[in-house]
């Protein structure tokens, strides 16, 4: 059976902590980090980066484009 | 498969386009002028047009646009941007041309510029971020600025008694037999996004077919001043701005197709 797979990379230090790439992922990938970035703010970072599917959500609503969504198809048995 | 196995090169589905600068952008968190920027670059990258694009900068948050966007800009006087683009797409009418305006500087300062350029059915492109607020000096009314809702010259909520209603200046363009496509849409949700960026290409495209001026507005929130958390923005705006200003297509190939 063939299955999509994806990763993200937010760029941490471009995040601005709006949390809109959070309540964006259908599959809760997304949280916020407890520490800050050099610009004080929140960052968001995958929490749970196995159920990522590469839908490209959190990286649309990204307002500062700091998202990058990669993807695979892999054939699970 | 292991997360760094995923995340190679060949397996990159999503970025941001290049037609961006690397230059941070200078609006607070959250706030829907980056989304807007970049699907408008995303457009003009997907289309190859980037060589052949000019774009207006207008006053407002927005007004460093030019920093931001990779593209050929130039800046106009508070809400010139439509007389600048006449001007620029007269001379040059086979470029791309398009103006990036707020509502202060679309539907106040700039009433007059919009509604003549859109009559005369000039061939550019005018993307309308309406947060219905003044931004950049402190949140002040603005023409769009809901009946009741605060700011900071309307403390008490926007008496329309005094202050008169909201202006629905989309859907008075769109009157006007001028303007061949004006849509009204969104970004604060993957949905939206995608819908906003069709509408933003079918805009460019009017351009090549020389058929009149295309109007995208977008609604979008001013997180900032209306004192909110950008989720709590985007659900305030849901929930009151899209009532007032319904989200879709307007007019499609110079025919109204809503009258609200
Ligand atoms: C001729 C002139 N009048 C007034 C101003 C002050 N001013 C700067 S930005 C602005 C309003 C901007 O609001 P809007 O167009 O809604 O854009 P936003 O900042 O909300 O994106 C005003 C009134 C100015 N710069 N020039
Ligand atoms: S790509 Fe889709 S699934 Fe992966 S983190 Fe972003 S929104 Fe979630
Ligand atoms: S949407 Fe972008 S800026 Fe906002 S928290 Fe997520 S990664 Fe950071
Ligand atoms: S003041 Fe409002 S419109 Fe300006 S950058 Fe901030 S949230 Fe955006």
């Amino acid at each position: 059976m063939a299955k999509v797979k994806g990763a993200i990379i937010i760029d941490k230090e471009k995040c601005k902590g709006c949390e809109l790439c959070v309540v964006a992922c259908p599959t809760n990938v997304i949280g916020m980090a407890p520490d800050v970035n050099g610009k004080g703010y929140h960052f968001a970072y995958a929490i749970n980066p196995e159920s990522c599917t590469g839908c490209e959500n959190c990286a649309i609503v990204c307002p500062d484009g700091v998202i990058s969504v990669y993807r695979v198809k892999v054939t699970v048995e | 498969m292991e997360i760094k196995d995923i995340i190679k090169e060949e397996n990159l589905v999503y970025s941001k386009t290049k037609l961006l600068t690397d230059t941070t952008l200078t609006y607070c968190p959250g706030c829907g002028h980056g989304v807007a920027h970049r699907l408008l670059m995303e457009v003009i990258e997907e289309m190859n047009i980037r060589e052949d694009t000019i774009g207006i900068s207008p006053v407002g948050c927005s007004v460093f646009a030019y920093d931001f966007m990779d593209i050929d800009m130039a800046q106009a006087a508070h809400g010139r941007a439509p007389a600048v683009a006449t001007g620029i797409k007269r001379c040059w009418p086979d470029k791309f041309v398009f103006t990036y305006q707020g509502d202060g500087d679309l539907a106040a300062i700039g009433t007059a510029e919009t509604i003549h350029a859109c009559n005369r059915g000039e061939n550019f492109t005018i993307i309308f971020i309406n947060n219905g607020i003044y931004g950049m000096t402190g949140g002040q009314m603005a023409p769009t600025t809901l009946p009741g809702m605060k700011s900071s010259t309307t403390p008490f909520g926007r008496d329309v008694s005094l202050m008169g209603n909201p202006i629905k200046i989309t859907e008075l363009v769109a009157q006007l037999p001028g303007t061949y496509f004006v849509s009204r849409q969104a970004v604060h949700k993957p949905a939206n996004v995608r819908k906003a960026k069709k509408a933003i290409r079918t805009a460019f495209e009017v351009q090549q077919q020389k058929k009149g001026l295309s109007f995208v507005e977008i609604v979008s929130n001013c997180n900032s001043n209306w004192k909110m958390t950008p989720i709590q923005s985007n659900q305030w705006m849901e929930e009151n701005m899209f009532p007032y200003y319904p989200i879709g297509d307007i007019k499609i190939e110079g025919k109204l197709i809503k009258t609200n």
